[in-house]
């Protein structure tokens, strides 16, 4: 019989990989919220995404053992994420174009709404009792 | 169902040794967690699409988000996440009372994400930024602000409903670690529901940055 399993993997992991990948974890947190801080435009969402996509693959890599085991697990992890880049990016190529034949107007999809009305009296309240709102 | 002579009692009789009984639990388990990236997969196209459409709205409603709550949320699963790995590590080096010990800081740190977030959930409700027609708030600028909420709602709740599964599956797995379940030569059970407690990991460390860092 075809051995499926190449070879017996059960060894703990030495504490300091567990340790030192939770601390890069907490440095890459504080490294992301710092630079949200910084403006780089439309930049800022993709710094912050690959920063994530770093944390998620110490994750997966590390604590999930994507690194030591049967590469078959990261395979399946793997068509996971690639399914899900498919389906956001071909939908991107859609709705990303809408409005370039008929222009889309930024509306309140409902006109009447409760909260817009509140907005008209609240502007009209400051403009005549001055700062005494909230 | 007696096993055969020289079986370890935690193998199944339909398995032919624990290696493939272990093998066949790990495929069976990332079958599964592909399905959980897909599941939330959804909602991260839709918050794409949205965000895409109205991006300042996103900006003005995440204001309304609190930074160091956020944070700190993510450092306490990053924790959980951390005690969770070093669980599994324990019972590989036969260590069972650490193992126990880690298991109940998991569920430790797992409640202290759950009561950071029923104070931010009250909070939104308190104010009236809910989704859909339930919202009310007048203090955020631009037009249709309850798509940001209800985005926010819909995906950290089905989050928030993960973190709750997980310490259910976390307290079984404990209690049946108390009753001498596992050792370093069976422990297949602790071993999947790590998998499990680092993918609700994985999905919040995307989740932060997406709803409480925007520009």
């Amino acid at each position: 019989m075809v051995e499926l399993v190449p070879e017996h993997k059960h060894h703990a992991l030495p504490l300091r990989v567990y340790l030192g990948v939770a601390g890069a974890l907490m440095v890459l947190t504080v490294i992301t919220v710092a630079v949200s801080y910084v403006d780089f435009g439309g930049w800022n969402v993709v710094v912050a995404l690959l920063i994530a996509g770093f944390k998620a693959s110490l994750v997966a890599l590390y604590f999930m053992h994507l690194l030591y085991d049967n590469k078959l697990y990261m395979f399946i992890f793997l068509s996971a994420v690639a399914f899900l880049v498919i389906l956001i990016v071909f939908t991107m190529f859609d709705t990303v174009q809408r409005g370039r034949l008929d222009e889309i107007k930024d509306k309140p999809i409902k006109q009447q709404a409760e909260i817009y009305e509140k907005l008209k009296t609240d502007s009209l309240d400051v403009e005549h009792e001055g700062d005494s709102g909230h | 169902m007696n096993h055969k002579e020289g079986h370890p009692e935690f193998l199944a009789h339909h398995f032919a040794e624990p290696e493939q009984q272990h093998e066949s639990a790990k495929f069976g388990m990332w079958v599964f967690l592909l399905t959980e990236i897909l599941l939330f997969g959804g909602l991260f196209l839709a918050y794409t699409v949205f965000r895409s459409w109205n991006p300042d709205m996103f900006y003005n409603a995440h204001l309304a988000l609190d930074r160091t709550l956020g944070a700190v949320n993510t450092v306490v699963l990053i924790t959980s996440s951390l005690t969770m790995a070093l669980a599994i590590r324990s019972i590989q080096l036969n260590r069972k009372k650490h193992s126990m010990y880690f298991l109940i800081a998991t569920l430790v740190f797992a409640a202290v994400f759950l009561v950071i977030k029923y104070f931010e959930y009250s909070h939104k409700i308190h104010l009236g930024q809910l989704p859909g027609k339930y919202y009310t708030y007048t203090g955020i600028e631009g037009n249709n602000p309850h798509i940001f909420f209800g985005i926010y709602f819909a995906m950290t709740g089905l989050h928030g409903v993960h973190v709750i599964a997980g310490m259910i599956i976390i307290s079984w797995i404990l209690i049946r670690a108390s009753r001498n379940h596992f050792s370093h030569e069976y422990y297949t059970p602790m071993e999947m529901t790590g998998l499990y407690w680092h993918l609700v990991d994985l999905i919040w460390i995307f989740l932060f940055p997406l709803f409480y860092l925007i520009g």
